[in-house]
This record gives structure tokens, C-alpha cells and sequence, in this order.
């Protein structure tokens, strides 16, 4: 396959699902703000700290407000993270690959596009009002997964796509963790109380987790829920699950062993999976929350860097822009 | 001036093109007709097909229109149409071979020897090059028009990197979904096997000794007016579609750059212009093309569809030629008629146009998509005074023809059914044997009385229909 085919459709992929993740993020504050539910007000300031683009937003809006980060996450096409951005990059990536995907793909990829760019003339209606178009971008986002599922050979090009969308996912679970810890209680004395409760089952049910863990762990035990959306084995957007995948879909490229490594992706991404592998939410904790989830990030970044390097870079080849990771 | 129009429905005077054409305006009415024109547009925007539009404000990409009632042509003419293009493909590539190489029809005094010399697309370093198997223009897609005296004409042989046909393949499928119960019971050619016999035209065309030849296409990227056309082909196809910076030369063969190495290609069906496709070699500033790629030409290790230095064979003075050409290589009268074309380039015939600017066509010798093109009848004094000035600047690079009055198909508008003036552009595959696709694109100017039908100026396209 070639290099620029194989960036692109890593690339296509990497940016639905986080234009899905966007979605939500933006849902699981939503959550954590509606309804009155013990009194919390609205805080939007975390959405944007964990977002990683803090310091764009605070130059061009100033103090968060519910509008204008939800227009800066949705609409905002200078926020190069914004769903309309994101779905902008998955097309324009497509688009270059669009002999690789199959029809219906790439028609849906195209259909989804055209939701997005079209849902501007709402804006107003959307940013009062999102959960229907945040829906609409989640089933997009699905419909997209199962689409490759049911009509793309399993074969180098299913493979790209599937390392984008799982190293995209970890990335943003780990993220959507960091959420809560920004997410400041009223008080300290909250902690472990019902508004807790409350705002671990909000993050919960925003990665479609709620009723998965339930049926693992039952009640709401705030190191328990950790412990599900960073190591669960099972759960297909925990950063276990994400990982593994994507150390899979590497060694299924190459077509080597997972017992060895032949190129620093392969090792780098190795690594990562067997420390989640043996490692458990007490060791976590102890070390840190938001230090842990910090460095995952960080290793993610790297592994971006080390695929690129094996399996995209062209020896005449001098990109114009890459892509943001 | 109001020429004599020539209407393709109105004059259909074969038996089953009448009963099409009745069936066509007489079968749905004009509510219906309306809502499938709807449908066939919407279909055309959710599968993204579109082109790009340079300097356009509203985005760069454009969906193209497409009218639903097709153009149609009965068997005998086709006949006629196929065997004509067929001739005049056989006698420019033995003109290419001529050209670059002994140069026998400037020798013999039919072609003025400075007429080459002074051409821009003749490509010096193409000079005693035989591409494999003789082939210089592997795919050619010819403009024809039918004027009012009803003779169809040759306007445009494009020779070099002809698009379009993508269009008339999803222009079929969309008037299969939108207009069925007219399909059934009408026996149109089909056109859906072009892509099975572009490749087989490619494999065939390999360099000797390859056997199982790759192929790829060569795009000059996403943001080219034709990149949807270079994706569709490859997709259909099954080539991968490459870009410049994909490929490099290697140990003396073209390669390409992939995940798990470099991997040889050697036939590149290319969709760039002559002067991108290596800097080192036309154009220095190239960032689309390949370096070194000639040489891996001229050393036989490569194919390239089409073959590089072809512009020289559809120069608009050269055409001019092409009736004398034919006769020279082939020793046959033309079968299609030429467009009467004054050479400005000529003392006499430069006189003549200048004299009669407001009645003729000026038209740049070296340019296509209607570009540079002077209406006489419809140009202001100023304007035509400036024409006359470049005339004079640069002779070489000017033509002119007269008034052509092109003829009208049955279009859809607001008001219902009304004639728009049409052209037609078959396509013709050159690989072991010449092939024509039944029918081609046929683009229409959807504003009244325009006879302008570049998509980039406000032309659309219609599905053309040959009946067996």
C-alpha cells in the first residue's frame, strides 16, 4: 500500500472518532452541569483545560462561557479540534484515498460532511440545544466503524484505519478521565458523597459505559470506574482495550510476531501494553490520577510519531503541514 | 445574427430515435420530469461528485450539474461518427511518429516546416522517441459539434490529458436510478465496460518483456479540477492512484513508496501536463512531477498514457492540417469534416481575420477549456480591438474560425422543456486496436442562447444515449 494512502486513511480515521470523542466531551459536561443535581453550576472552564486547547480559547474568547466553548468544541473552524474541523480533515483525508474505500464509505463519509458543514445555518438552535446534532456525530461516527466492518477487506488498509480510530479513542478516554479531575467539587468535604456518585456515573454514561460497568462492579466506586475505562479487558473504549488493539493492528501491517518488534512503533507500543497489562488501579492512585493519565498521553504521542516515521515518511517527500496528533 | 438551429430531438429522423425522443418528452410530464431532475441532483451531491473550481468564493469544490434528458444518437450516424474518429486516430499517431521522427510530411512540402518549429508543445527531447508499440495518444477524448446545417464537425482532438469520462459512467448509473421505466425497452450501447478496457489498453501498452505490468494513475492532487475523475478511474480500475511525490526513479525504472517498500511501476496512466511531469527535464519548478522520470522513458523502462510531446498534434494550426494529414498518411478522404480554420500565422489568412474580427471565433492555439476564446459576434469594439492587437503581437499563438452555431438537446429549466446547446466528446482507447465508447460526454450551456459548455463556465452535462 502506499505511504500517502496509508497516512491518509490513518488520518481519516484518527479524525472521526474525535470528532465522536468531541461529541462526547461535550456531552459528559452537560451531564455534569443539567439538572440542578446538587446544586453544581455549570463548569466550562474544565472542558477546556481538558481539552488541550486551553491557551487557544482563552486568546480568542476569553472566559468560558456554556456558548462559547460549546461553539469553539463544535463550530469553530480556527479550533483545529472542532467537530466541523475534525469532520473537514476526515473528508479532505478521504478524498484522497477515495479509490481505497468502498462506496458506501466513502458516500457516508461524504453524508456526514455535508450534515456537519450544513448544520451551520443552526447554529444558534445547536448551541442552545446540542444533544440531537451531538448524537447525530456519534451514530456518524458509528456508522462509519460498522461500514468498514462490513464492506473493507481485512486486509493493510482496514488495518490503518483501525490504528487511527483506537490510538484516537485512547487518547480521548484518557482525556474525558482527566474531565473529572479538573472538574472542581463544590467542596472537599464532597468527596465521596451522592454529588460525587453523581458525577463518576455522568462520565460513565458520555463513553457509553454506564451499563457496561454495572454489570462488572455494581455500584459507583470512583477507583472501580477508574479502573474500568483505564484496564478493562473487555470494554472497547477502555485505554487497555485501545492499546492492545492498536499493538494488533501494527504487528498485523508488518506480519510479525507480537513476541518481537520491528520497528520502534511496534516496541513503543509494546511497552505501553504490557505495563497496563500488569499494572492495577491501586498502583495508579498512588502514583497519581491525572500524573498517570498524563503520561499515557504523552506515550501515545510518541507512538503517533514512531508510526509516522515507519510507515508514512517518503524520501522526497516534504509535507506541507502534518497532522496534529 | 440568428442562425438556423439544428434541434437533436426535433430533427431525429430515424425510426427508433423518433420513438425515444417521443417516449422521452411525451411519457412523464413536466412535474415528474422536475422532481427526477431533483433527484438525479441530490444523488450527484451525496456521492461527492464534483469538480473543483479554481478561484471560486464558495468553496473549491462544485457539484456538476447534470441534466436528465439525454442526448440522442441513432445507429447509422454513430456508425458513421465511430469509423470517422477511428480514421483520424490512426492518422495522428503516424503523424506523431512522422513528426518526431523523419519528419517525412514536412519533407514532402504538405506541412510547413515552420509550423513545428515555431510550436510550443513540440517537445524537442521527444525527438526520435517511439513510445512502446507506437502509441502516442493512448486516450483521446474529440469535441464534436453538430452545426446548423446539420454536418457534425471536429472542433477538438485532445490529445493530451482528456477528461470527462468519469461523468458519462456516473451520468448512466444516476439516469438508471432516477429514470428506469424509460431505460427499459430503448437498446442503448452500453458504456459501463470503459474502465475493464482503459486497463486492458494500458496492460497492452506495457514496455516489451514486462509481463504482468504494474499500472498506477498520476494525479496532480486533490485540489485538480479532474481529482475526482483520477479517484473514480483508479478506483474502477483497481490501480493505485499516485501522486509526484510518490514515485521516484530508482535504479533506472519508476518506483513507488510504500509501507512495505519501494515497489516498480511501468505504465503510468498520468493526468498531469507534459511541462509537470519532471523538473528535470520541462519545467524546473514542477512540485508535481517525478525527476528523472524521462529518461526512464526514453530508455523504454516506462509507459506513459499519453505519451509526452502529443500536444504538438492537436496545436490548433495544426489541426487546421489534420484533413491533409489524414490524406497524407492513410491516402483516404476524411470522414469527419474539419472546422475551416485561418492560420493567423499566415500573411493572407492573418489579414482576412482581421478584417472579419466581429464574424469569427479567435481562439489561442495552445490552450484548452475554452480558455483565451474571443466571440466575435458577441464581443464589444474594445474588446475586439484588443484581440487584433495580441493577433498582431504574437500571430503564431492565434486561430480563427467561423460562427459555429452549435445544436440544441430538450433541457429541464423552470419553465419546462427548453432547447440548450450541446457538444459531444466521445472518448477513444488506443491499445492494441482503437476502440470507441459508445456515445461520450455530452456537455451542455445551460444558459439560454449560451453556447459556452466548459463546466467552468456555467456548462452542465447530459447522458448520451446510442441506440442499437
Amino acid at each position: 500500500m502506499l505511504s500517502r494512502v496509508a497516512e491518509s486513511l490513518f488520518w481519516m480515521s484518527r479524525y472521526v472518532e474525535r470528532a465522536e470523542n468531541v461529541a462526547r466531551f461535550v456531552e459528559v459536561n452537560r451531564d455534569l452541569s443539567l439538572g440542578g443535581l446538587g446544586g453544581t453550576v455549570a463548569q466550562w472552564g474544565p472542558l477546556v483545560k481538558a481539552s488541550g486547547d486551553e491557551e487557544a480559547f482563552l486568546e480568542r474568547y476569553g472566559e468560558p462561557t456554556e456558548r462559547s466553548v460549546l461553539d469553539f468544541l463544535i463550530f469553530d473552524e480556527q479550533n483545529l479540534n472542532s467537530i466541523r474541523s475534525c469532520v473537514n480533515a476526515a473528508r479532505e483525508n478521504g478524498r484522497m484515498v477515495r479509490e481505497t474505500l468502498s462506496a458506501s464509505m466513502w458516500e457516508e463519509l461524504n453524508r456526514f460532511y455535508l450534515q456537519v458543514r450544513d448544520a451551520i445555518v443552526d447554529r444558534e438552535r445547536i448551541l442552545r440545544r446540542p444533544h440531537r446534532f451531538l448524537n447525530d456525530v456519534k451514530s456518524s461516527s458509528h456508522l462509519l466503524l460498522g461500514l468498514k466492518h462490513a464492506t473493507v477487506s481485512q486486509g493493510e488498509a482496514w488495518n490503518f484505519m483501525r490504528l487511527g480510530s483506537l490510538l484516537e479513542r485512547a487518547d480521548k478516554t484518557s482525556r474525558i478521565l482527566d474531565v473529572k479531575y479538573y472538574t472542581l467539587l463544590p467542596k472537599p468535604d464532597d468527596v465521596g458523597t451522592h454529588l460525587d456518585a453523581v458525577q463518576w456515573s455522568a462520565l460513565l454514561n458520555s463513553t457509553s459505559a454506564l451499563a457496561m460497568y454495572r454489570r462488572r462492579f455494581g455500584t459507583i466506586v470512583p477507583e472501580q470506574v477508574a479502573d474500568f475505562l483505564i484496564l478493562d479487558r473487555a470494554f472497547p473504549r477502555s485505554i487497555y482495550y485501545c492499546v492492545a488493539g492498536a499493538e494488533r493492528a501494527l504487528h498485523d501491517i508488518t506480519g510479525v510476531s507480537t513476541d518481537y518488534f520491528s520497528n520502534p512503533a511496534e516496541q513503543h507500543v509494546g511497552k505501553l501494553r504490557y505495563e497496563l497489562t500488569f499494572r492495577g488501579i491501586e498502583d495508579i492512585i498512588a502514583e497519581g490520577m491525572h500524573e498517570f493519565v498524563d503520561s499515557v498521553q504523552v506515550r501515545l504521542n510518541q507512538i503517533g510519531v514512531e508510526i509516522d516515521k515507519a510507515f508514512f515518511a517518503r524520501p522526497t517527500h516534504s509535507r506541507v503541514q502534518s497532522q496534529t496528533q | 445574427m440568428n442562425p438556423i438551429q439544428f434541434d437533436e430531438y426535433g430533427n431525429a429522423n430515424d425510426e427508433v430515435a423518433k420513438q425515444v425522443v417521443t417516449n422521452l418528452l411525451d411519457g412523464l410530464s413536466f412535474e415528474d420530469l422536475q422532481l427526477r431532475q431533483r433527484a438525479a441532483s441530490e444523488h450527484l451531491r451525496m456521492l461527492g461528485i464534483t469538480f473543483n473550481v479554481y478561484g471560486h468564493g464558495d468553496g473549491v469544490e462544485k457539484v456538476w450539474p447534470m441534466d436528465i434528458l439525454p442526448r440522442v444518437i441513432d445507429a447509422g450516424e454513430w456508425a458513421m461518427i465511430e469509423t470517422g474518429l477511428k480514421q483520424r486516430i490512426r492518422a495522428l499517431n503516424l503523424f506523431l511518429d512522422d513528426i518526431y521522427g523523419e519528419q517525412q510530411i514536412i519533407a514532402d512540402g504538405i506541412l510547413p516546416a515552420d509550423l513545428i518549429e515555431t510550436a510550443t508543445s513540440f517537445r524537442e527531447v521527444c525527438r526520435g522517441q517511439r513510445p512502446p508499440h507506437g502509441v502516442w495518444t493512448h486516450i483521446t477524448g474529440t469535441d464534436l459539434i453538430r452545426h446548423g446545417d446539420g454536418t457534425i464537425y471536429v472542433l477538438e482532438d485532445n490529445l493530451r490529458c482528456p477528461s470527462g469520462v468519469s461523468y458519462v459512467l456516473e451520468n448512466r448509473e444516476v439516469m438508471k436510478r432516477v429514470l428506469p421505466e424509460v431505460f427499459s425497452g430503448v437498446r442503448v450501447s452500453p458504456v459501463e465496460d470503459y474502465p475493464e478496457l482503459l486497463l486492458k489498453t494500458l496492460i497492452e501498452t506495457a514496455p516489451d518483456g514486462v509481463d504482468n505490468p504494474t499500472v498506477a494513475v498520476l494525479t496532480p492532487g486533490v485540489y485538480n479540477s479532474a481529482y475526482f475523475e483520477h479517484c473514480f478511474l483508479a478506483q474502477q480500475m483497481g490501480v493505485e492512484l499516485v501522486c509526484g511525490d510518490d514515485l521516484i526513479v530508482d535504479d533506472g525504472v519508476v518506483k513507488m513508496q510504500t509501507t512495505k517498500g519501494l515497489q516498480q511501476v511501468d505504465v503510468i496512466y498520468r493526468r498531469i501536463d507534459d511541462d509537470f511531469l519532471d523538473p528535470s527535464c520541462f519545467r524546473e519548478d514542477s512540485m508535481l512531477g517525478v525527476p528523472g522520470l524521462m529518461q526512464v522513458y526514453r530508455d523504454g523502462r516506462v509507459t506513459l498514457a499519453n505519451a509526452p510531446g502529443n500536444g504538438v498534434a492537436d496545436d490548433k494550426a495544426v489541426y487546421a492540417y489534420v484533413p491533409q494529414i489524414i490524406q497524407f498518411y492513410l491516402g483516404e478522404e476524411p470522414i469527419l469534416a474539419n472546422v475551416p480554420t485561418y492560420i493567423c500565422a499566415d500573411v493572407e489568412q492573418r489579414q482576412y481575420v482581421l478584417d472579419h474580427l466581429d464574424a469569427l471565433v479567435v481562439k489561442p492555439t495552445n490552450e484548452s477549456g475554452g480558455y483565451g476564446i474571443v466571440l466575435g459576434p458577441e464581443s464589444s469594439r474594445e474588446e475586439l480591438d484588443q484581440c487584433a492587437e495580441s493577433i498582431q503581437k504574437d500571430p503564431r499563438n492565434f486561430i480563427a474560425q467561423p460562427m459555429l452555431c452549435l445544436s440544441t438537446v430538450p433541457t429541464i429549466t423552470d419553465k419546462g422543456p427548453a432547447p440548450r446547446h450541446v457538444d459531444l466528446r466521445p472518448f477513444i482507447l488506443y491499445g492494441r486496436d482503437i476502440q470507441v465508447m459508445p456515445g461520450g460526454l455530452t456537455r451542455v450551456a445551460l444558459r439560454e442562447g449560451s453556447m459556452v459548455v466548459n463546466s467552468s463556465q456555467g456548462g452542465g452535462s447530459k447522458d448520451t444515449w446510442v441506440l442499437k
